[in-house]
C-alpha cells in the first residue's frame, strides 16, 4: 500500500495531467451540447500543455535567467544546468497555446454556423432535424 | 539559390498566402494567377530537390543556421522528396482543374479561398519536409486547421461535419504531441535524427512504448483508418467541391508519409519491428479496415460519398504494407502514397466535373453521361481501373507490391483483404459505370432529339487537368520499375530485407 501511495505521490504531475485528460475527452464524448465538446477539447489540450510543463521542473532550481550574464563576463562556466529549470518545453507551449487557441477560434466559428443553420447547439436535436429532412 | 530549397518550398506559399488575402480586398481576379504563379515555382523547387536528392542522398538545411538538435532542421532524402513532390503536383492540378467550380463556389469569398488553399498546402509540405518532431505537430496543425475551415465552407451538413473533425483532429494531434512529449522525457531532444541516434539505449523503457502508442494512435486517428474513420465521410462528402479533390488525395496521404517517417526514422525499425506479435496486429486491423470500408461503400447512393469509404480501404492498404515489415510491403505501401494520391485525385476531379454539369451527384443523376460527357467519364473509367488493379495503370503495381509482400511476410489475411477489395471495387466501379452508360428510361420520342444526343462536356479548362491526371495514372503505371529502384528503394532503411 505504501509503495502505490508512494508512486501516487512521487508522480503526481502525471496523474493531474491524465485525470484532466481523461475529463476533457469524457466532455468530448458524452456531451450532448456542441459548445460543452469544444470546452472539453480545450481541457483535454490544457492537459497536455501542463504535463510538458511539468517536465521542465526540477528541484531546488530557479528561473533559467543567469543573473549579471550580460556585458561581457565569462559566465558560461559558472552554469550548472540543474540549477535551473528547463525552459525549452516552456517554450514549445506558447506555440502549443497558441495552437490551441487557434483551435477553439475555429471550433466556435464552426459551431455559430451550426447554431445559425439548425437553431440549436444539441446534437440530439440537430440529428432529429438532419433526419427529417 | 538551390541551398535555400528546402526553406523556399515552405516560405513561397506561406508568403504568397498572405499577400493574396490583401490583394483579394482590392482585385478578386488577382487572387487565382497568384496562387498559380506560387505554386508553379514551389513545384519546379520540388523538381529541383529531388534531383538534387538523387545526386546527394540527403539535404540538411538548418533554419537560420542553428545547428541541429538545437536549432529546427529542414532534412529532405529520398522519402520526403517524392512526397513533397506529390503535394505540389495536386495541389498545382487540382487549382488549374477547380478554377471555374471555386469561381462559382466561393464567388466573393475568392481571396480568403485562395490563402486557405495555399496555407494548406504549406501546412502538409511542412509536414513532409521537417527533421523536428514537435514542428511536424504545428505544422501539422495549420494544414488541419486550414482543413477545417475548407471544409466548413461547403453547402449542407458542412459546418456540422466539419466541427466533428475538428473535435477528431484535435484528439489525434494531441495524442501526436503527448507521444513526442514522452520521448522528449526520455531523450531530451526534438531532432527526429538526434531522437534516433539516443534511442537504442532505451529501447527497453517503458516511456519510449508509451510514446509509441499513443504517437502511432493519434496517427491512425489523423489518417482516418478503419475504426477511427468516422470523421471522414461526412467531412468529406460536405465539403466544397473545389477543395475535396485537394484535401482528399493528400491529407491521408501525407498522414501514412508521417506514420512511415516516425516508424522507421524516429523509434527505427529494431525498436518498431521487433515484436511480430505487434506486426500481425496492426496487419490485421488495416486488413480488417479494407473489408469493412469495402463493404460500408456498397451501401452508399452518392459518388462522392461513396468514393470517401474507397479513400478509407486505401488507407488500410498503405497502413498493412508498412507493418508488414518487409522491404516489398514498405515499398508498395509509398508507392501507393503517390499511385493513391493521383487516383484519388482523377476521380475526385471528374465528380467536380459531373457535379459542375449536373448540380448532384446521386447514383441516379448519372444515368446517360458517357454520350453527355465522354471524356471525363473516360477519365473515371481509366481511374477506377487502377483502384481496382488492372495493369497497366499504376494501382496494379502497388498492389502487386502490397500482395507479394504479404505473402513474404505469411499474412495471408492481408492478401485476402487486398484480393477481395479488389472484387468489391470491381462491383462498386463498374455499377457507376453501368449506370452512366445507359440512357434513363424516359421515352425518347417525347424529348427533344438536341437534348439527348448533344454533348455537354465540362469546360476545356476543367477537362485537361483531368485527362491529364488520367494519362499520368497509366504513365505512373509504365515507370513503376524507374520509381521503385532510383527512389524508393533508397528510402527504406537498410536493415529491411
Amino acid at each position: 500500500m505504501d509503495d502505490v501511495i508512494a508512486i501516487f505521490i512521487s508522480k503526481y504531475n502525471f496523474w493531474i495531467y491524465i485525470s484532466l485528460m481523461m475529463i476533457g475527452l469524457y466532455a468530448m464524448i458524452t456531451k450532448n451540447n456542441l459548445v460543452k465538446k469544444i470546452i472539453g477539447m480545450n481541457i483535454m489540450q490544457t492537459a497536455i500543455i501542463l504535463f510538458y510543463i511539468s517536465i521542465g521542473a526540477k528541484k531546488d532550481a530557479t528561473l533559467p535567467i543567469i543573473l549579471h550574464g550580460h556585458g561581457n563576463h565569462d559566465v558560461a562556466h559558472a552554469v550548472h544546468a540543474a540549477d535551473y529549470i528547463n525552459p525549452l518545453p516552456h517554450v514549445l507551449m506558447l506555440t502549443a497555446i497558441v495552437v490551441a487557441v487557434a483551435t477553439l477560434g475555429v471550433a466556435l466559428a464552426l459551431a455559430l454556423k451550426v447554431y445559425n443553420q439548425y437553431n440549436t447547439l444539441e446534437e440530439d436535436e440537430i440529428y432529429a432535424q438532419i433526419r427529417k429532412q | 539559390m538551390s541551398e535555400h530549397y528546402p526553406a523556399l518550398i515552405i516560405v513561397i506559399p506561406l508568403l504568397t498566402a498572405f499577400v493574396i488575402i490583401g490583394a483579394g480586398w482590392f482585385r478578386k481576379d488577382i487572387c487565382f494567377p497568384l496562387a498559380l504563379v506560387s505554386l508553379t515555382a514551389a513545384l519546379f523547387v520540388s523538381i529541383g530537390l529531388l534531383l538534387e536528392v538523387l545526386e546527394h542522398q540527403q539535404i540538411q538545411y538548418k533554419l537560420g543556421g542553428w545547428k541541429p538538435p538545437f536549432g529546427i532542421a529542414y532534412e529532405v532524402d529520398h522519402l520526403n522528396s517524392i512526397v513533397l513532390l506529390v503535394v505540389f503536383g495536386v495541389a498545382l492540378i487540382n487549382l488549374v482543374a477547380t478554377r471555374a467550380l471555386a469561381a462559382v463556389e466561393f464567388s466573393d469569398r475568392i481571396g480568403p479561398f485562395y490563402a486557405l488553399y495555399l496555407l494548406f498546402v504549406t501546412g502538409l509540405a511542412g509536414i513532409v519536409v521537417t527533421g523536428d518532431a514537435f514542428n511536424l505537430y504545428v505544422l501539422l496543425e495549420i494544414a488541419a486547421l486550414t482543413g477545417y475551415a475548407l471544409i466548413g465552407m461547403g453547402k449542407g451538413h458542412a459546418a456540422l461535419a466539419s466541427l466533428n473533425y475538428v473535435f477528431m483532429g484535435t484528439i489525434g494531434a494531441s495524442f501526436y504531441l503527448l507521444g513526442i512529449g514522452y520521448l522528449y522525457l526520455v531523450t531530451g531532444s526534438l531532432n527526429m535524427a538526434d531522437i534516433a541516434g539516443l534511442l537504442p539505449q532505451l529501447y527497453t523503457s517503458k516511456a519510449v512504448l508509451i510514446a509509441f502508442v499513443i504517437c502511432m494512435t493519434g496517427l491512425f486517428i489523423k489518417m482516418a483508418l478503419f475504426p477511427f474513420h468516422t470523421w471522414l465521410p461526412n467531412a468529406y462528402s460536405y465539403s466544397p467541391n473545389s477543395t475535396i479533390s485537394l484535401i482528399a488525395p493528400l491529407t491521408t496521404k501525407v498522414m501514412i508519409y508521417v506514420m512511415i517517417r516516425i516508424t522507421l526514422f524516429v523509434f527505427t525499425p529494431t525498436f518498431a519491428f521487433s515484436s511480430p506479435m505487434v506486426n500481425t496486429a496492426f496487419v490485421w486491423t488495416a486488413a480488417g479496415g479494407i473489408i469493412a470500408a469495402s463493404m460500408l461503400a456498397l451501401s452508399e447512393r452518392r459518388l462522392r460519398r461513396f468514393l470517401t469509404y474507397v479513400l478509407i480501404a486505401e488507407v488500410g492498404y498503405m497502413v498493412g504494407g508498412l507493418w508488414l515489415a518487409n522491404r516489398a510491403g514498405i515499398t508498395g505501401a509509398i508507392l501507393h502514397i503517390i499511385n493513391d494520391a493521383a487516383m484519388t485525385l482523377c476521380v475526385f476531379l471528374v465528380a467536380g466535373n459531373l457535379i459542375y454539369k449536373l448540380k448532384d451527384d446521386s447514383f441516379k443523376d448519372l444515368q446517360g453521361l458517357f454520350r453527355k460527357m465522354p471524356l471525363s467519364m473516360a477519365a473515371f473509367v481509366v481511374a477506377a481501373l487502377s483502384i481496382i488493379g488492372v495493369p497497366p495503370t499504376c494501382g496494379f503495381f502497388s498492389k502487386w507490391y502490397l500482395i507479394s509482400g504479404g505473402i513474404a511476410a505469411g499474412q495471408y489475411l492481408f492478401v485476402a483483404a487486398l484480393v477481395f477489395s479488389s472484387l468489391i471495387n470491381v462491383v462498386l466501379f463498374f455499377r457507376v459505370i453501368e449506370i452512366s452508360f445507359f440512357e434513363p428510361f424516359s421515352d425518347h420520342h417525347h424529348h427533344d432529339e438536341e437534348d439527348t444526343r448533344s454533348s455537354s462536356e465540362a469546360p476545356v479548362g476543367m477537362l485537361i487537368p483531368v485527362l491529364l491526371v488520367a494519362a499520368g495514372l497509366i504513365v505512373l503505371g509504365i515507370f513503376t520499375g524507374d520509381i521503385v529502384s532510383m527512389i524508393i528503394q533508397f528510402a527504406i532503411p537498410e536493415g529491411i530485407t
